[in-house]
């Protein structure tokens, strides 16, 4: 097992360079560099250029040297200093301000895995044993339903539903009060009455394809001979049930949380948007609007790190849960 | 001389409704097995061998069901004054689901299967599924369970079983996987064990040790076998009572000397000539080497169920008349108008 | 073919084996497109699915004539014009008879907000044609005409059966247009990521070992990173000087460049599946040529799995561009997609004056059920032997 999870912990290294690089790309891809555009803009609002300020940035970015270099001395900085590069936008750093924004993000991607999980497994299951039953049907309709909904059209709806006939807002994840206060238990009480809104609506598509993948594994599982050895040996049916295919078919079920997690992270970020939550989302899409690309891409790789991260965990829960993998 | 019969199947049927139409695996079958001996089972593939075999123990895969017939269980009841009665269960008569059949099913009728690969979960230890039985069926504490379990995988000839007990099914080699299913099938001491080809998948010196080994432990435990094979020469090793099986009806049934010194059925003819004399290979010998190919199992031939397929053909009988069982003795029937009383 | 392939071998020469594999392949491959569309016929969602899919990418495909207008004509004097419910019959003194027609619109103004909104008028009544003349196109780039199929009679007094957005234009005609860009952006997306995913998913299963080893590392990577926020990073990086033409395919190419790895995925499995899949095995030991294997058996177990993995992928695109347009980093006006029409409803002030701006909605969710109906019940007939 510790050598499972060192190795895992090893095969992670690659992956998280390649996303560094990727997030790296994404700041390069704009024409032209931000300290030009800066200047520029600064220029055009009339303000005086700090000529050895400038100097000093292009040094710390490395401007005007080699990608790879600018390349690493991003990278060292964020190693070393815990530095992402500053946001023009804000003119801020930009680790203050990713920081609590991708808290909330990654307490909304995880209470939308559970609340996904916790839906899916049951009706998964009932579909599969009970398979072509009113039930089962129900179950597949909003199945195709709930994939076929963009999670911001139902945001909206959502929205709409709420304005129009409850004249109340569903945006946000704290009530007005709570917005800038400190951590309380209260704040925490209040953030919770407030996710259910976007966990349903950002947990609909994973939920519908879990459920369906449930059922295709179960079924799978029960046309396999180790279920009838079971059943010769006198083992009442849902005992059976339980014991093997089920537990069988939950392995393959948590393997998921690989793709269900950066859709669920997607998911989150343009709901976000249209809900404005205080997560990653809108921060990233203005981020972007702006060409803040030190904001944008630290956000895109800290995301992609978070679902690696996540991954991680399903992958050692896995070996956990199946010999297997575990002995492989 | 006859040992007093377990198990009695009269004209079983076992239908497969299926949306293209229904399948009749198994149609109108009798036989019986005897306490403590052997009887073999043979027959081309999709004869309806294993669909027999699962109907006694009502484990038939849906859309399948039986449709007819008995399957009468004469129940060895464990008074404990010695003394042995009987207690006749109908088998086809009882749901499924319930609890009397869950109550026959690992105890007093075990199975073991062909694939020692897939028919054992892949997730749980070898000792979790030895155990199941023992706990279900019996009230031994976990301990002696454990124990027993023990003493089962060693007597099936398995290795270091106190270890093995903790390991999982895909540690094991195929020969150790189906020891263990065998284990799994005599922990409760069952009054019948059927194996369905239990050595089909497994390497030849593995299937002659598999074979032996379930010999000795009839010797030893007592139980009756029905054995499902395609190999002729595992039949003549091991068979008390052979049926020959034939598009889910029986073609001719007899102890084994005279199915093999004096076969009536041309069928049964036919698959006797196409075993290789004197031990050349004749391990994996399939059956079906006769001419022609089994009809599939939607478009039956009327008449004789091997009549397109048969030599001594007889137009206008044998394409108009199912054959009904014809009785040459105690024990043995054909089932082939050549035989026909005038 | 080869029913009467095996029932014309004399039975002698036939080696028992292969009586089988004849058996197995006569019954399972010779008619295995028709066992397939057998199979697909009876699963009726699916061809639901299918027909709707049909009559979509028909619409696409004629978009100018189906239109009543053009989704560029802006008429600020219709601001938000609700919906007018289109009326066949007409209650004239001999009783109702055939004669198409919608009401118009009368505008109040909001004493409070002093804002103009539109209300349907009952009393005036604008006249409804089939094939009228109205704002003149060119068909496929080819004829100039001005046929329309359905439009007021007058060219001058426009009509909105679906409202009309905030400058006044029209939101059926923007939504038939719509049809052709969300639909061939899914199409084409596909088709590039099969593209990609069948030459890596190909070379993957094909040589296997490290190469394969490899080029699954990557696909992981790609999966593990979520990907509306690399699409909109990606997204944002194209020049907002292109023409809309361009960023079209920018557009496309980036959607696919990360839609690949599934179908590549697909590709491999198959490939690797079917190298080791019994009836090819026992084709081969059957002494049938090579060439005959790979038509006979590989062709359609292999093309019915790729066919139904397409149509599923085909709308994640459509999501994909939907939700890009959305946020506003994908397609732009001129060019209209249904996602670029959802962008007018962005914000909550909008719908909840014109909740018919959420329409364009309903059409990416009948579409995408459509495919995925489709999807799955061409997948379930791939597989014959799969109850
Ligand atoms: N689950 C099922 N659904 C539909 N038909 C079935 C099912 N199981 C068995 N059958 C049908 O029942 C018939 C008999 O099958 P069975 O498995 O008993 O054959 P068998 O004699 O055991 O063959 P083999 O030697 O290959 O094991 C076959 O024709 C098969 O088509
Ligand atoms: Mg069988």
């Amino acid at each position: 097992m510790f050598q499972f999870l060192l190795r895992r912990l090893l095969y992670m290294i690659p992956t998280l360079i390649a996303i560094s690089i990727v997030a790296f790309v994404i700041i390069q891809l704009p024409p032209g560099d931000f300290l030009t555009t800066m200047v520029a803009s600064m220029a055009a609002q009339g303000e005086d250029v700090d000529q050895t300020a400038l100097q000093a940035l292009k040094d710390q970015y490395g401007l005007g040297q080699p990608v790879h270099i600018q390349y690493l001395k991003w990278m060292q900085g964020i190693i070393l200093r815990g530095d992402f590069g500053d946001s023009f936008g804000w003119n801020k750093a930009v680790s203050d301000l990713v920081w609590s924004r991708l808290a909330l993000t990654f307490v909304l991607s995880l209470a939308s895995l559970l609340f996904v999980w916790v839906v899916a497994f049951p009706i998964g299951i009932y579909s599969a044993v009970k398979q072509y039953s009113v039930g089962d049907y129900v179950a597949t309709f909003f199945g195709f339903l709930g994939l076929a909904i963009p999670n911001f059209l139902l945001a909206l709806i959502l929205m709409y539903i709420a304005f129009r006939y409850f004249n109340q807002s569903v945006g946000g994840l704290f009530s007005p009060e709570y917005q800038e206060a400190p951590w309380t238990w209260g704040k925490v009480a209040d953030l919770f009455a407030h996710l259910w809104v976007p966990v349903v609506i950002i947990g609909t598509a994973g939920t519908a394809s879990l459920i369906r993948i449930m059922r295709a594994n179960l079924l799978d599982e029960l046309r396999k001979p180790y279920v009838v050895t079971a059943r010769a040996k006198g083992l009442p049916e849902w005992r059976l049930l339980f014991k093997y295919p089920v537990r069988v078919a939950l392995n393959p079920f948590v393997s998921t949380v690989g793709w269900v997690l950066p859709t669920l992270v997607s998911g989150a970020a343009i709901v976000s948007i249209v809900l404005s939550l205080p997560t990653t989302g809108p921060l990233l899409i203005r981020a972007l609007q702006q060409q803040d690309m030190y904001l944008a891409a630290s956000f895109i790789m800290l995301l992609s790190i978070l679902t690696v991260i996540g991954t991680l965990v399903s992958d050692l829960l896995l070996a956990w849960l199946d010999p297997r993998i575990r002995m492989e | 001389m006859e040992s007093p019969a377990l198990i009695e199947i009269k004209n079983l049927k076992t239908h497969f409704f299926l949306d293209e139409g229904t399948v009749q695996a198994v149609n109108g079958v009798d036989f019986s097995i005897h306490q403590h001996k052997t009887l073999c089972v043979v027959g081309e593939s999709g004869c309806g061998k294993s669909v027999t075999a699962r109907s006694i123990l009502q484990i038939v895969d849906q859309p399948g069901r039986i449709v007819e017939g008995e399957i009468l269980f004469h129940r060895p009841s464990r008074s404990d004054n010695g003394s042995e009665t009987t207690e006749t269960i109908d088998l086809a008569a009882l749901n499924p689901r319930g609890r009397e059949i869950r109550a026959i099913r690992g105890q007093d009728i075990s199975m073991i299967f062909q694939e020692p690969m897939t028919s054992l979960s892949p997730i749980h230890t070898v000792g979790n599924q030895v155990t199941e039985a023992i706990k279900l069926h019996t009230d031994m504490l976990d301990d002696e369970a454990k124990e027993h379990s023990i003493e089962l995988l060693r007597r099936v000839g398995i290795p270091r079983p106190e270890e093995r007990f903790d390991t999982y099914p895909f540690e094991l080699s195929g020969g150790m996987r189906q020891r263990v299913m065998i284990a799994m099938a005599l922990s409760c001491n069952p009054a019948l064990l059927i194996a369905d080809e239990p050595t089909t998948a497994v390497d030849v010196t593995t299937q002659a040790q598999i074979l032996e080994l379930l010999e000795e432990l009839q010797d030893e435990f007592g139980m009756a076998i029905m054995l499902i094979t395609h190999d002729l020469g595992v039949v003549a090793e091991m068979a008390d009572d052979v049926v020959v099986m034939y598009l889910g009806q029986v073609a001719e049934r007899g102890d084994v000397d005279s199915i093999f010194h004096d076969p009536k059925h041309p069928y049964t003819q036919s698959l006797l000539k196409s075993i290789p004399r004197l031990g050349v290979s004749r391990n994996r010998q399939r059956l079906d080497s006769i001419r022609g190919m089994v009809p599939d199992p939607y478009n039956r031939p009327t008449g004789c169920m091997f009549g397109p397929r048969c030599d001594h053909f007889m137009p206008g009988r044998c394409d108009a008349i199912n054959p009904p069982a014809i009785p040459l003795g105690p024990g043995r029937e054909v089932h082939c108008l050549l035989y026909e009383e005038e | 073919m080869a029913v009467t392939d095996a029932k014309t071998l004399p039975p002698e020469t036939v080696s028992p084996g292969a009586v089988q594999a004849e058996v197995e392949s006569s019954v399972s491959v010779a008619s295995q497109w028709q066992l397939m569309w057998w199979k697909f016929r009876k699963h009726r969602m699916a061809m639901a699915g299918g027909i709707v899919t049909l009559l979509i990418y028909a619409i696409a495909l004629f978009v100018e004539f189906l239109s009543p207008s053009s989704p560029g004509v802006i008429r600020a004097d219709y601001t938000w014009a609700p919906p007018q419910r289109l009326h066949f019959l007409r209650q004239t003194e001999e009783g109702r008879r055939w004669d198409p027609y919608v009401n118009g619109y009368k505008v109040e103004i909001d004493p409070e907000a002093l804002k103009r909104t539109f209300v349907i008028d009952e009393e005036q009544v604008v006249d409804i044609g089939f094939f009228v003349r109205g704002e003149p196109y060119k068909m496929w780039g080819i004829w100039e005409t001005d046929l329309h199929l359905v439009g007021s009679t007058d060219v001058e007094i426009p009509v909105y059966f679906l409202g009309a957005d905030r400058m006044g234009r029209d939101l059926l005609s923007s939504m038939i247009y719509g049809t052709r860009i969300s639909m061939s952006i899914g199409l084409l997306g596909v088709f590039l990521s099969f593209f990609l995913g069948i030459l890596l998913g190909g070379i993957s299963g094909f040589f296997g070992g490290t190469v394969d080893n490899l080029i699954q590392r990557v696909i992981e990577f790609i999966r593990s990173i979520p990907t509306i926020p690399l699409w909109m990073g990606l997204a944002a990086a194209l020049p907002t000087d292109w023409p809309p033409l361009r960023i079209y395919f920018g557009i496309t190419i980036i959607l696919s460049f990360i839609g690949w790895t599934g179908l590549a995925r697909v590709v491999r499995g198959r490939f690797l599946s079917l190298r080791t899949e019994d009836f090819v095995m026992s084709a081969r030991l059957d002494g049938a040529s090579e060439l005959t294997t790979i038509w006979r058996h590989m062709v359609p177990s292999f093309f019915s799995h790729i066919i139904a993995s397409l149509t599923l992928s085909i709308p994640g695109m459509i999501l994909a561009e939907t939700s890009l347009s959305f946020l506003g980093l994908g397609l732009r006006r001129p060019v209209v997609s249904w996602g670029v029409l959802l962008q007018e409803a962005q914000n909550i002030r909008s719908v909840a004056t014109a909740p018919w701006l959420l329409i364009p909605g309903l059409a990416v969710l009948v579409a995408v059920l459509a495919l995925n109906f489709l999807g799955d019940g061409l997948r379930d007939a791939a597989d014959p032997y799969n109850r």
